[in-house]
């Protein structure tokens, strides 16, 4: 992991010399707070809880994670820097987990800073404080799913665009594993086995577990396990890919 | 300090794939300036990616300082400073945090403000230390990659391309630096411009598809030119075809090149046997004659005559 530090701060501080950092910062406020006011009716609903805005969490995860995972190894390859950085006395899983991190971070942040949501509905009512820091680590947990599927397909392509996209659908397939478009693809041949096994991939199923603020500890296993596997893979293709 | 024994490369499947770097063995020690010579995807940039650790070798083996670029990457990693083709750098990071960075990277703790300083001075880029990389000339992008190689005082340097697309006081600056920091390193640098393996270069090797075909000191590869030992001569008050056949008498001339006459001058190139020096007598025989000598000039060879010859005959 030699490395994986300075790599981690120079990646959190590049969000923020250009403006993408504040794009992507209020983008997200805004639309988590178009979601949760607008189209959860947050104040119709007459409840102290964070529901409407965990509720759509997912769906605007989708599509801005992979805004943030495309640039990740796609644009080190495109600007040759890839070479600099792996010549560096860094290790490669140093480098992949200190991009990783710093994305993460980023993310986090940005999570962070919904906040104000938290101390409107405490404000207005007494919700239940322990659901609500349930559906956070569970939204961090997503992301970092997200992030490192992200940071895989990133590392295969030296096209942002096209990282986007395929990150895209691969996270679509992961947050709907447990529904039936997905599960209608695996019935009829799959083995039962494998069918249970696909929908236990599902991302929303595990967030609304986590929702209702039981954060077990298969799923943290299963997130921090998925990130695992994801960055590994991405260590793998910046290998392969390396000659081109 | 660098070693590489047998080192090939293949890109792609053993059958079908691409044989880029082909058994290449050679040293470089401490004080060389070694110039790595060779057409367009002869193998040479490959071959520094090995050394550098960035491609993993097929076969064979490279080893800096001692230690082997497979096995220990982070040693040699340590011990390199590296110039990626076209001096690669963040381009919305400026100068002075790139630097900042490397040098975190390299764990240079105390020493990092005074080496940064140093290097800054070294390759002069005081003044645009606060600017964003991309709004830099090439000229300056290039110095941003030379001082990152040098920020850490490596033993060994490899430097791909260095002076490309430098205008020509940017190339005299930087050959200056290599020549500077000679002697106290070991330092291969790629490069397509042969008069600068003829100004810093204490050695040069040729290859071409992945070989290594030539070896040997500036001097001795252009003594492989054909006209190395060459004379020229501009007289008055000869003629033409008399002159050609006098020169061919000379025992040791192969061949008269160039012979022309205008306005009573004449002209020719007298091309020497191999090993022979024909100076004493085409000065000689000019005497003799009683022409009147304008000029005479001894060739020392061409290096871009030579580098063709050999990478086009095999």
């Amino acid at each position: 992991m030699q490395g994986w530090y300075p790599i981690f701060k120079r990646e959190l501080a590049g969000y923020f010399v250009t403006p993408v950092a504040y794009i992507f910062i209020v983008i997200f406020l805004l639309l988590a707070g178009v979601f949760t006011f607008q189209l959860g009716r947050l104040f119709e609903r007459g409840q102290a809880d964070l529901r409407p805005f965990f509720d759509f969490l997912p769906w605007l995860y989708l599509f801005l994670i992979p805004a943030v995972s495309m640039r990740l190894w796609a644009e080190e390859r495109r600007g040759g820097t890839i070479e600099l950085l792996l010549t560096l006395p860094v290790s490669q899983w140093g480098a992949v987990l200190g991009k990783f991190l710093a994305a993460w971070a980023f993310t986090g942040l940005a999570l962070l800073l919904t906040f104000p949501l938290w101390i409107t509905v405490n404000y207005l009512g007494d919700p239940d404080n322990g659901v609500i820091v349930g559906s956070y680590i569970g939204g961090l947990l997503m992301a970092g799913g997200f992030l490192a599927i992200g940071s895989c397909v990133s590392a295969a392509t030296k096209s942002q665009v096209i990282a986007f996209v395929i990150s895209l659908m691969i996270c679509l397939g992961f947050l709907l594993a447990g529904f039936s478009p997905v599960l209608d693809f695996f019935k009829g041949w799959a083995p039962s086995w494998l069918i249970e096994a696909v929908s236990s991939f599902s991302f929303l199923s595990r967030f609304d577990g986590m929702g209702k603020g039981v954060v077990a500890l298969r799923d943290l296993v299963f997130f921090g396990s998925l990130i695992g596997v994801f960055l590994y893979g991405a260590g793998i293709v910046i290998e392969m890919k390396k000659a081109e | 300090m660098i070693e590489l024994n047998s080192l090939t490369k293949r890109f792609g499947s053993p059958s079908t794939g691409i044989l880029a770097v082909d058994g290449v063995t050679l040293k470089v020690d401490k004080g060389e300036v070694l110039g790595f010579l060779g057409p367009n995807g002869a193998g040479k940039s490959t071959t520094m990616k090995m050394v550098t650790g960035f491609l993993t070798p097929t076969s064979g083996s490279a080893s800096v300082c001692g230690h082997d670029v497979v096995k220990d990457p982070i040693a040699v990693k340590e011990r390199i400073g590296y110039l990626p083709e076209g001096a690669p750098a963040y381009p919305d990071m400026t100068p002075e945090s790139f630097l900042s960075f490397c040098a975190q990277v390299r764990k240079m703790g105390d020493t990092t403000e005074s080496r940064i300083a140093h290097v800054v001075e070294r390759v002069q880029l005081s003044g645009v230390l606060r600017q964003p990389i991309e709004t830099l000339s090439k000229g300056f992008k290039r110095r941003v990659g030379l001082a990152q190689a040098i920020l850490h005082d490596p033993e060994v340097l490899i430097l791909d391309e260095p002076t490309d697309g430098l205008d020509p006081n940017q190339k005299h600056e930087v050959r200056a630096l290599i020549r500077e920091m000679a002697g106290k390193k070991a330092i291969v640098l790629s490069t397509h411009i042969l008069e600068e393996v003829e100004a810093v270069c204490t050695r040069a090797i040729i290859i071409a598809r992945g070989r290594v075909i030539a070896d040997g000191t500036p001097a001795q590869l252009a003594a492989r030119s054909r006209v190395h030992n060459a004379v020229t001569i501009a007289v008055r008050g000869a003629d033409k075809d008399q002159m050609v056949s006098e020169l061919k008498r000379i025992t040791g001339v192969r061949d008269v090149d160039h012979a022309r006459q205008d306005n009573g001058l004449c002209r020719a190139t007298a091309i020497a046997k191999h090993g022979h020096t024909i100076a004493g007598e085409v000065s000689a025989l000019v005497k003799a004659r009683g022409w009147g000598l304008e000029e005479l000039r001894v060739e020392h060879g061409r290096l871009d005559e030579v580098f063709r010859d050999i990478t086009q005959s095999k």
